[in-house]
């Protein structure tokens, strides 16, 4: 039993030192990786125009869900005044970088670990390290780079949106002055909970598409299972290791920034 | 007098050796392939030659041995010798490893755009040119999927070649081909070799195609060369491999005659 546990926490620590050699690896040599502006533009499309309807769409439904209950809590205290201010926090703080990150990781997270999975079966990896490319600056740097502007950026806009869906709930269906509700949004949100959630959500989008790169990209080391199966395997773990990764971060990150 | 016979000899294998964990998958192999020849490795399935070219390839790290190309050795942490060694190496695949997401003129300038600074407009004309020579440039705004097979092997050779390559090194190149298709390969690759003059090692265990597109043949068996020399020198061995392994390719055709003629359904 001993035995067994021993084995299995070396496995765990080998594994993140061979992750984060594979996420260093890949920013090293993205200086040597030619045309990169360009697969950077491809990746941020991937990442950013083919997510935004999900992130828009799960963004509005959040702001109305929050407006909405938000309005009954504060309504037992007679404080609806502070609606404004209840859903800008929530939204800024923890729900927009958490909820987008987990939008991407669900959209072009799993895309980019089955893409990964699938060159790696059809031997265009190795193709590419007989053809002298490096394939960790060929395939991975880009997204690895596109991620940390993409995140902040969708993760802005997922605000965007909960916060016209919080005014939405609140101030149009429930009654709540509107210009109280935006001045509360105002009053509340200081600069340094933008700066929290937009180091949040580059913090999210690096792990989680290193950790999506990683299992694609090493499908073929996959226990037990090969071809399709492994390609199944390594996104299917891609997709739940990047969501607990996304909320034990979250709390790491938290702990640090909120003082 | 020596360095003659080097410079003769393109790449070189000495004692190269191979396991994993308990299982012994080459044993200490080693031959010579002479500039601009065709050098084809024979072999059942199984006999270790795609662990020979993964260890050429250095996705594979040989245990034993030594890999000398045009003169110089390429040790296992010398990666300068192994960088040079890829720029002037080429390999194709046995599934031809085309990126499915590339049309076929951004398959053949890749190597170009990734590894030269060439301007675009010379990597584009380099590229057509090249799919020129493989008579496939009419489709070079396809997706390798919307190719047919041979057309797939062809866009293959042509990425391989696009770079000026002085050795090509093949991988099952008529793996999963009907045998009109594999005649068909082997005479490109026979034609293309002449044409551009680059030196091929070609791995495969078809035997008659091999014999008549070869300079040179080795037989891989169980690990170990068993045999290396010309193709006559094939046909006509009596060592007990070498005529056991071209029996049973001979007998497996004449059964697969019998039993088309006889409209036999398998």
């Amino acid at each position: 039993m001993l035995r067994l546990v021993g084995a299995e926490s070396l496995r765990v620590v080998s594994g993140l030192g061979d992750f984060a050699l594979f996420t260093g690896q890949s920013f090293r040599s993205a200086s040597a990786s030619r045309k990169l502006l360009r697969r950077i533009a491809r990746a941020i499309y991937e990442q950013g125009t083919l997510c935004l309807p999900v992130v828009l769409t799960i963004g509005a439904f959040t702001g109305l869900v929050l407006g909405l209950q938000g309005y009954y809590v504060l309504d037992r205290f007679g404080s609806q005044g502070l609606l404004g201010a209840l859903v800008s926090l929530s939204l800024v703080r923890e729900m927009a970088p958490v909820l987008t990150a987990l939008m991407l990781v669900g959209q072009a997270g799993s895309a980019l670990a089955a893409e990964l999975g699938i060159q790696r079966n059809s031997e265009q990896i190795v193709a590419l390290e007989t053809m002298g490319v490096s394939s960790h600056g060929y395939l991975v740097a880009p997204r690895l780079i596109a991620a940390l502007f993409v995140f902040p950026v969708q993760t802005a806009l997922f605000v965007a949106i909960g916060l016209w869906g919080g005014s939405l709930s609140g101030s149009m269906l429930l009654g709540v002055d509107s210009g109280v509700y935006w001045s509360g949004v105002e009053r509340a949100v200081e600069a340094k909970d933008v700066r929290e959630c937009l180091l949040k959500a580059a913090i999210f989008g690096l792990l989680t598409i290193s950790i999506c790169a990683y299992n694609g990209f090493h499908a073929h080391r996959c226990r037990g299972a090969t071809g399709a199966r492994a390609v199944s395997i390594s996104t299917t773990r891609a997709v739940v290791y990047s969501s607990i990764i996304v909320l034990a971060a979250d709390y790491v990150v938290t702990s640090f920034l909120v003082r | 007098m020596i360095e003659a016979v080097a410079q003769d000899h393109i790449l070189r294998i000495e004692a190269l050796h191979k396991s994993f964990g308990e299982h012994v998958v080459l044993t200490n192999v080693g031959f010579d392939v002479r500039r601009g020849s065709v050098f084809t490795v024979l072999g059942p399935s199984g006999a270790g030659k795609s662990v020979l070219l993964k260890c050429l390839a250095d996705v594979e790290r040989p245990d034993s041995g030594r890999i000398t190309f045009d003169g110089r050795s390429l040790g296992p942490d010398d990666a300068e010798a192994k960088a040079e060694f890829r720029r002037r190496c080429s390999f194709l695949f046995q599934g031809n490893a085309l990126f499915d997401s590339l049309t076929a003129l951004e398959n053949v300038s890749l190597p170009l755009e990734q590894t030269t600074t060439l301007a675009d407009s010379e990597i584009r004309k380099r590229s057509m040119e090249a799919l020129r020579q493989l008579e496939i440039d009419t489709f070079c705004d396809r997706y390798p999927s919307q190719l047919s097979g041979g057309m797939q092997k062809r866009l293959a050779l042509a990425r391989a070649i696009v770079t000026r390559p002085e050795m090509v090194f093949f991988d099952e190149p008529t793996a999963g081909l009907d045998p009109l298709r594999r005649n068909a390969v082997f005479s490109m690759i026979a034609k293309y070799q002449r044409q551009f003059g680059f030196t091929a090692l070609v791995v495969t265990h078809d035997v008659p195609e091999a014999l008549v597109a070869s300079d040179r043949v080795a037989l891989l068996e169980k690990g170990r060369i068993c045999f290396e020399g010309s193709p006559e020198e094939f046909t006509s061995s009596h060592h007990p491999i070498v005529s056991g392994f071209r029996d049973s390719v001979e007998a497996l055709g004449a059964a697969l005659r019998s039993i088309r003629n006889n409209n036999d359904p398998l």
